[in-house]
C-alpha cells in the first residue's frame, strides 16, 4: 500500500528538483514525522521529499539534537524501523492525568519470560520454550498471541511439525525497539548472571 | 422504575456469555521482599533459583539435600496452581530427588584413578538453571523497557488520520450506551400487548444485514428502534456477539461519542 503512494510522490517531488536549505529540510522532516500515524522510515521520507537517505538521516539527527538541546517535552525516537515524535517519559504522570488513562495491565512474570525466550530464540516451538523455562507456557503463549506481541511463524520440519513463534512489529513498538538487533545480546545476561552467582 | 432496571439486569444475566474476564496479571513481588506469596513463581526453575539465593548457596555447588527439602516444603504450600503447572513442579521435585540419590552413591574409584573429571549429577541442572536465569534476566529487561514505553505518548490522532480519528470502544462503553437507552425506555409509558418474540439469531442477522448494507451502524440508534426490554436485551447481546466474532469493529469517534459498529 505504501509503495504506489511513495512512487507517485517521488516522481512529483523529483520533478520539482528540491532546492532546500538544511534548515528547511529539518523543518519538513519534523512536520512529516509529526503527521505520520505510524513511525515513518528514512526511505519513505526520502521518497516523499526527493532527497537522499543520508540527507534525511542527517536532518533527523539535527532535529533530535535540537529537541535535546532545548530540553523539549518531546523527543524523536527511532522505533520499529521508523521515526516517531513522542513525549518524554518523565512527564507520564501529568500526561496520564490529562488523558485520564492508566498504564495498561502488565504482563505476568511467566508471560514476560516466555516472551524473552521467543524474542531471543525465534523462531521457536512450544517444546523448546518448555525446555528453557521448565514449565508449560501455553497460557502465556495465548496471552502473548492475544496481545499480538508474537505471531506464528510457520511449522518446523520436525516430528509433529510443531508451530514456531516469533515476535511481531507490535512487540517492537511496545518495547521501544528500533529492530530486534537492538535487544541486548543474551550473552550479556550470561556475564551478569555468573558474576552474580559466583559466590565462591 | 428502579425495580424495572434490576429486572433488565436480571434478564441480562440469564444469558451466560463468555466475557473472557482475564484478570490483570500481577508481576511477582521483588526477589528481595521478605513476604513471598506462594504461586508467584514463574516455574520450577524460578523457585529453585529463589531457594538457592535464599540459602545463599553457590549455584555451582548446590547443597542438594537442603535445597530438595526446601523445594518439597514449598510446593506442598502451593494450592492455587493449575494441574499442568503443578506437574512441571513435580517433575522438578523428582529430578532433585534423583540427583540427591545419585550424590549418595560412592564415586567410581576407577574414574578417580584415571583422573577423569568427576561427572557431577548436578551439572545438567546447573546448566539449565544458568540458561534459564539468562532469560529471566532478559524478562526483567523487557519489563523495564515496557514500563518506560508506557510512559511515552505519541500525539493524539488527527482528523486526517485514516479511519477518522477513532478509538476502539470497549464493552464497557457498550454497556453505558445500553444503560442510557434502557433509562430512556423507562421514561416512555408503553403498553406491551403483543408478544412477538425475536430470537437472538434473528437479531444478529438483522444487525449483520444492516452493517453489510450501510457499512456501519450507529448502536444507540439501533437500540432505540427496539420496542420492548426483551428486544433491547436481545439487540444488546446480538451486538456483543457480532463484536466477539470479530467481523466488525466497535469504534467511537470521540470519548463519550456515539458508538458505531463498522465492518472490519
Amino acid at each position: 500500500m505504501e509503495d504506489p503512494v511513495s512512487e507517485n510522490v517521488e516522481s512529483a517531488a523529483v520533478a520539482k528538483a528540491p532546492a532546500r536549505t538544511p534548515g528547511e529540510l529539518v523543518a519538513l522532516v519534523e512536520a512529516l514525522i509529526f503527521v505520520s500515524e505510524e513511525p515513518i522510515g528514512t526511505k519513505l521520507l526520502a521518497d516523499i521529499l526527493g532527497e537522499e537517505k543520508g540527507a534525511i538521516q542527517a536532518a533527523v539527527e539535527q532535529l533530535s539534537a535540537e529537541y535535546v538541546e532545548r530540553s523539549s517535552g518531546l523527543q524523536i525516537r527511532e522505533i520499529a524501523g521508523g521515526y516517531q515524535i513522542a513525549t518524554r517519559p518523565e512527564f507520564h504522570e501529568e500526561i496520564r492525568a490529562f488523558l485520564k488513562t492508566r498504564p495498561s495491565a502488565k504482563l505476568s512474570l511467566a508471560s514476560l519470560e516466555t516472551l524473552a525466550v521467543i524474542a531471543y530464540k525465534q523462531p521457536v516451538t512450544v517444546p523448546e520454550i518448555l525446555d528453557i523455562r521448565g514449565v508449560q507456557s501455553a497460557t502465556s503463549i495465548k496471552t502473548l498471541l492475544d496481545k499480538r506481541l508474537i505471531v506464528a511463524k510457520g511449522r518446523k520440519e520436525a516430528v509433529g511439525r510443531p508451530m514456531q513463534y516469533g515476535t511481531s512489529k507490535e512487540f517492537l513498538l511496545q518495547f521501544g525497539l528500533k529492530d530486534l538487533s537492538e535487544l541486548p545480546s543474551i550473552e550479556d545476561f550470561e556475564d551478569l548472571v555468573s558474576s552474580g552467582s559466583e559466590l565462591a | 422504575m428502579v425495580k424495572d432496571i434490576s429486572k433488565v439486569t436480571e434478564e441480562l444475566e440469564q444469558f451466560s456469555f463468555d466475557f473472557h474476564t482475564e484478570k490483570p496479571e500481577i508481576v511477582a513481588a521483588g526477589r528481595d521482599e521478605l513476604r513471598v506469596r506462594i504461586g508467584d513463581f514463574a516455574g520450577p526453575l524460578d523457585l529453585l533459583l529463589y531457594l538457592i539465593k535464599q540459602e545463599q548457596a553457590n549455584i555451582f555447588d548446590i547443597p542438594i539435600a537442603k535445597i530438595t527439602a526446601k523445594y518439597l516444603e514449598t510446593i506442598q504450600l502451593m494450592k492455587r496452581l493449575d494441574i499442568a503447572v503443578a506437574a512441571d513442579f513435580l517433575v522438578m521435585a523428582a529430578t532433585l530427588i534423583e540427583i540427591k540419590s545419585k550424590m549418595l552413591l560412592p564415586r567410581d574409584p576407577k574414574a578417580e584413578d584415571e583422573d577423569i573429571e568427576f561427572d557431577d549429577p548436578r551439572r545438567e541442572l546447573v546448566d539449565r538453571l544458568l540458561e534459564y536465569e539468562k532469560f529471566k534476566t532478559a524478562a526483567g529487561m523487557l519489563h523495564e523497557r515496557t514500563t518506560i514505553e508506557q510512559a511515552t505518548f505519541t500525539r493524539g490522532a488527527l482528523e486526517t488520520d485514516e479511519n477518522n480519528s477513532e478509538v476502539d470502544a470497549t464493552v464497557f462503553d457498550l454497556l453505558t450506551v445500553f444503560q442510557k437507552i434502557v433509562a430512556r425506555h423507562l421514561e416512555e409509558v408503553k403498553m406491551e400487548i403483543e408478544r412477538e418474540e425475536i430470537s437472538l439469531a434473528d437479531m444478529i442477522r438483522t444487525l449483520e444485514g444492516r452493517i453489510v448494507e450501510f457499512g456501519e451502524v450507529n448502536l444507540s440508534g439501533f437500540f432505540e428502534e427496539m420496542r420492548s426490554h426483551r428486544e433491547l436485551v436481545t439487540a444488546f447481546i446480538a451486538a456483543l456477539e457480532i463484536v466477539r466474532s470479530e467481523a466488525v469493529r466497535l469504534v467511537q469517534n470521540k470519548t463519550f461519542g456515539e458508538i458505531l459498529l463498522r465492518r472490519a
